[in-house]
């Protein structure tokens, strides 16, 4: 065989086989973009509609323009001050030059606002040493300089200090971590290092603690509840298993405002389970069931359980009852057949569904806003606050970032596991 | 490991005694079989889909309750004893592989299970890997092997943790036509090796003929007849054997005369012939005629056949080896007729008169199946 072989002429052969890549290629590049452009219209749909809207708010997390567009100079020569020595003449001279120049319009007005949202009494401070400054301040360089310095002082004390500088100058960049620091419960301190927040302000640790404490919760209770009744579906006639599943869709097919309402009026005090566990003579005081997490928890599950059994049972259709028939006939019990055969192969369907749940639990905000504690709230209704009663975005945007990250590395995590898991399986 | 003395004991392997099994209590899948496997023998259950062979197979695996009667395994019934303690392996028709184990990992399942020690598992797993020539495959998972390949890790796994009996349920099935004759010879190798008691389910009858010591045919829930592969063939008991085995003629008709084993038979075309007697019958018994298409001569060598007949050629298929011919005989009763080629190519063509001989001790005269 290999004489046959050394025997043929290779180079037509070789050239041949270039030529014909290079066809499959333009082929292939052709099949490509016809393909792509089939899908033109939804990924345009989706950029406008999901991926810039998204990108916009992750970007108001660290947004910080409005110190900025009001002083730029200063701003410029605040970036290479080193914090520590009271700053030159020309800074103040800038300062006051630019003070002048804006006063009275609303870009001075949004950076005042802003400077005080981080130190309260800074707008007036801005305000007055705005209306104390001469019109005509720091014309000329070194003397000018001087006499900003002396006025500025003059019209409020706090300009001698380094504090008021240093604020400043945290604030002399386009971009912001403080909104993210505060989001984890961290502040800068005058000297810009990155500190614990004082124990008024630190609510946000938590809430993101409760928030995902609760969607493992709820994430637990529907993999309980929804993973023997995807088993019986899966291993049910087929009849059986579409009745079943009407019951699990029912509820997909009604307004999630309702099913709240419906909560509400099931739950409170002298609600018809209440009444029903009294009538019985079980109880005999109402049991708090609702605004509290208790009422979140039954809320939730039940709105979810379909999150978790759609997947899972996706999954399990697949896997064959030969497998713990197998593995019972090789001696193992059947309740250890299950562990060791099925359950590993209905893996993947637990992690979808788990993570699909909890992913949707960490964002849900009617369900817990309605039913559940107004001081044990989860940090979709803070975004919410931030969003519509003070207008504070850069908190909305951090609080969100916080979420979004937690589901990217969540969905990274899954990702790693059931991909692993299959390429393991496919390569030696 | 049954020695060969205990391989010829008298006491049955397996035993169903009047075992009936229904599924809905009206139809009867298995009624009143009664079945004994020998130790060490290689009995393959034959017959059509709804015969009722393979729930013969699942009430010995434990998955399946019989509805009456007993099975007993050596000299105690298992009626009751749940399949996971049976220590039956068994080979399933599409291997259930654990597909997220390796095929060590799949080899060892049983062996764990068993609390075995660590080193004599590893030594039962590299035993059993040899055996069926998947030394270097451990770590691979199944779904990277070919389907042939699956199916020896599939019985090295049934065959590892030294089962009583190993019971497969038409584990051929999936694989082409080539692959499969290859493993039949595997399988085949593997029983006589081990001397383990092996129960065979499958449809395909030239499978249960190369494979087994004995075949049960079964049909309707009944076993029409247990025998070796070449009495099967040659002596099938009722016409449902005759045409489940092999290629057969069945020609109707009644017993006119007896002399021992022979018997006179008169066709319904007219045609009077001399046949043996398969099954014992009463003169004037409605019977059936079967002869195999190899048995029957031609022309030139149906000369001096006790049994001539004329008939038309209406059809002939050349298969390299042999030609099947069909021809016609009096009264538009059809019989196939299979000549080697060698003897018979291009001598007639379609429409030609043609004479057929057959000798009585090939033509036997069959009650109808047994049925209910």
């Amino acid at each position: 065989m290999p004489d046959v072989a050394l025997a043929l002429p290779d180079n037509p052969g070789a050239a041949r086989t270039v030529s014909l890549k290079a066809q499959l290629r333009r082929a292939e590049r052709r099949k490509k973009l016809k393909y792509g452009a089939l899908i033109v219209p939804l990924v345009v749909f989706l950029l406008l509609t999901f991926v810039w809207p998204i990108a916009a708010l992750m970007k108001r997390a660290v947004d910080n323009p409005e110190v900025v567009a009001a002083f730029p100079a200063t701003c410029a020569l605040l970036r290479g001050w080193d914090g520590r020595s009271p700053p030159d003449d020309t800074v103040f001279a800038t300062l006051a030059n630019e003070m002048a120049a804006t006063r009275g319009t609303p870009v001075f007005a949004s950076a005042a606002k802003r400077l005080n949202m981080e130190q309260p009494g800074f707008r007036s401070l801005m305000m007055k040493t705005a209306k104390a400054l001469p019109p005509a301040a720091g014309r000329s360089a070194p003397a000018a300089g001087r006499s900003a310095r002396a006025a500025l002082i003059a019209a409020d004390a706090r300009w001698g200090e380094l504090a008021a500088w240093q604020l400043f100058a945290r604030n002399a960049s386009p971009y912001t971590a403080r909104y993210l620091l505060a989001s984890v419960d961290r502040k800068y301190d005058d000297a810009g290092h990155i500190v614990a927040a004082g124990a008024d302000e630190a609510i946000y640790v938590k809430v993101l603690k409760r928030t995902f404490g609760m969607s493992a919760v709820v994430t637990a209770c529907c993999l309980l509840l929804g993973f023997p009744l995807a088993y019986l579906m899966a291993t049910q006639p087929a009849r059986v298993a579409n009745v079943l599943m009407i019951f699990v869709l029912l509820p997909f097919w009604t307004s999630i405002l309702v099913r709240v309402a419906a909560w509400l009026v099931l739950l409170q005090r002298e609600g018809l389970v209440n009444q029903a566990l009294r009538a019985a003579g079980i109880i005999e005081k109402p049991l708090e069931l609702v605004f509290n997490d208790i009422g979140v928890y039954i809320s939730m599950v039940h709105i979810l359980l379909p999150f978790m059994i759609l997947p899972l049972y996706s999954v399990m259709k697949g896997i064959s009852p030969l497998y713990v028939r197998a593995a019972i006939s090789l001696g193992c019990p059947p309740i250890a057949s299950f562990w060791k055969v099925y359950f590993p192969q209905a893996l993947p369907g637990v992690g979808a569904g788990g993570l699909l749940v909890f992913i949707l639990c960490m964002g849900y905000y009617i369900t817990p806003a309605l039913l559940g504690s107004p001081g044990e709230q989860m940090a979709s209704y803070f975004i919410a606050f931030y969003t519509n009663q003070t207008v504070n975005w850069g908190m909305a945007a951090a609080l969100s970032a916080i979420l979004f990250m937690a589901t990217l590395v969540l969905y990274m995590v899954y990702l790693r596991l059931v991909g692993g898991q299959e390429s393991a399986s496919r390569t030696t | 490991m049954p020695t060969h003395a205990e391989r010829n004991d008298a006491t049955p392997h397996v035993s169903f005694r009047k075992v009936w099994k229904t599924y809905d209590g009206e139809n009867p899948v298995v009624r009143d079989l009664d079945l004994d496997i020998r130790r060490g023998e290689f009995l393959t259950l034959l017959g059509p889909s709804g015969s009722g062979k393979t729930t013969c197979l699942m009430m010995l695996a434990g998955f399946e309750t019989p509805t009456g009667g007993e099975i007993r395994l050596g000299d105690r019934v298992i009626n009751s004893v749940p399949p996971h303690k049976r220590n039956i392996g068994m080979v399933f028709q599409n291997y259930a592989l654990f597909p997220h184990m390796t095929v060590r990992e799949n080899l060892r399942f049983p062996l764990d299970v068993r609390k075995l020690p660590p080193g004599e598992i590893d030594k039962k797993v590299k035993r059993a890997l040899d055996m069926v020539q998947l030394g270097d495959f451990g770590d691979r998972y199944p779904r990277q092997m070919s389907g042939g390949q699956q199916q020896r890790v599939a019985l090295a796994r049934a065959l590892v943790f030294d089962p009583e009996l190993v019971l497969m349920d038409e584990p051929l099935g999936a694989l082409d036509k080539q692959l499969r004759e290859h493993m039949q010879i595997e399988i085949k190798h593997i029983h006589e090796t081990l001397g383990v008691t092996v129960v065979f389910v499958t449809h395909d009858q030239s499978e249960a003929l190369a494979l087994s010591d004995r075949v049960a045919v079964f049909n309707k829930g009944f076993i029409q007849q247990i025998d070796d592969p070449a009495t099967l063939y040659e002596q099938p008991a009722n016409d449902f054997v005759a045409s489940f085995i092999g290629e057969n003629n069945a020609l109707g008709g009644y017993v006119e005369s007896m002399h021992g084993e022979r018997c006179q038979v008169k066709l319904d075309n007219g045609t009077r012939v001399q046949a043996s007697l398969g099954n014992p019958l009463r003169r004037g018994d409605r019977a059936l005629v079967s002869v195999r298409p190899e048995c029957v001569r031609i022309n030139a060598q149906s000369l001096g056949c006790a049994n001539r007949m004329g008939g038309y050629v209406r059809e002939v298929i050349y298969l390299g080896d042999h030609l099947r011919v069909r021809v016609e005989l009096a009264g538009r009763r059809e019989i196939v007729v299979k000549a080697p080629a060698a003897q018979h190519k291009h001598r007639f063509d379609m429409g030609d008169a043609i004479h057929l001989g057959i000798d009585p001790e090939h033509l036997r005269v069959l009650g109808m199946a047994a049925d209910a």
